[in-house]
This record gives structure tokens, sequence and C-alpha cells, in this order.
């Protein structure tokens, strides 16, 4: 799936116009990227939690040539899915 | 930022009722997990990407207590931050771009 499926799917739901619906996804993709920016965490009940963690530079080390070099301070993206997600796709699976 | 929170900014930042923005919303986050539950996998250029990670069955133990527990194999959502989320939460540097 991707974006343009979620734009067609909520375009048919709703009843607005692939325009609309094409701004609603773009403007809540930007919305919850300006606020990881702004380093705060984005929640969605039921879904999960973004937030962003500051990564402390280390050494790392190239498998094949087993050079040594610096792995720079980063920040990463987390997301944590929701108890009720992980309990809902824990029912799913019956294997 | 919560649920509520980015349903009403979504309605002022595109002119549209909240009744609009909070169907968008919901359809939106109904949809990934809708598709990972029927095995697909959901890819959004620029933001990132979900899918279901198996984790198999292994024999822990409580830390507190020492007591061994099992834990059944399991599959949880995993995300993974797209290249311009990635360089957005790095000043612009993308920090992984080795890809």
């Amino acid at each position: 799936m991707v974006k343009a499926d979620i734009i067609r799917s909520i375009e048919l739901k709703l009843g607005i116009s692939h325009e609309d619906a094409s701004l609603q996804v773009e403007s809540l993709l930007y919305l919850i990227k300006d606020q990881l920016m702004e380093l705060e965490p984005v929640l969605i009940s039921g879904f999960g939690q973004w937030k962003v963690r500051e990564k402390k530079s280390r050494v790392g080390r190239n498998p094949k040539t087993r050079e040594e070099y610096e792995i720079s301070p980063r920040r990463v993206v987390t997301f944590y899915p929701s108890n009720v997600w992980r309990e809902e796709i824990s029912n799913n699976s019956f294997d | 930022m919560n649920k509520s929170q980015l349903i009403e900014k979504l309605s002022m930042a595109t002119n549209q009722t909240n009744k609009v923005a909070e169907g968008a919303v919901n359809i939106f986050f109904n949809n990934i997990k809708e598709a990972l539950s029927a095995g697909d996998k959901v890819e959004i250029r620029g933001f990132g990407s979900f899918l279901l990670k198996s984790y198999n069955a292994y024999t822990g133990r409580n830390p507190k207590t020492g007591e061994q527990v099992f834990v059944p194999k399991k599959e949880l959502p995993f995300f993974r931050a797209g290249k311009d989320l990635r360089q957005k939460v790095n000043g612009g540097i993308d920090s992984e771009s080795d890809e």
C-alpha cells in the first residue's frame, strides 16, 4: 500500500474530491513531520507514538575492511505501537 | 501532539471542517493497520514505511525475581523513517545516506 491508495480511500469514504483528499494526506504528513522536527512526540491513540531520540557518537567498524570509524551523533525517529494495536495483531495470528 | 490536536491543526491548515479532518485522520491510520493485518506493507515516500516484524519465541527471565518466563513468538508493527523525515530531524543532514 502506498500514499495514493490511502488518498483514494479517503476520497471514496468521505465523498470529497481527489484534490481535497490529497491535501488532507499531504498536510497530515507535514504536520507530523513538523512536530518531530521540533523534537516533540506525536501520540495517536489506538495506533502508536513517534518519538525523536538522541544517539551519542560511537565507534563503528566496516565489517568487510574492519576499518574503524566514528558514527556521528544523530537523532533517530522511533515508533512505539500502542498496546491496543499490539493486542489486535497477536489476536489476529492463529499460527 | 495527540490525535485530537492533529485533527484540529489539520482542519485549520486545510480549511476543512473538523469532521472531514477527523475522517481523514481515522481512515489514514485505520488503512495502515488493515494493510499490515492483511499481510501487506505500507510505504509512504518521504515519511517512512510500516511492516510487521516477526519475533521468535524465547525463554526469558523476570529480571527482578529471576523466574523463567516463556515468551511466545509474536508479530509487532515496525516503522522505519524515510529519508526526508530522517533529514528533517537531523537539521537537513542524512545520517544514513548509504542506501
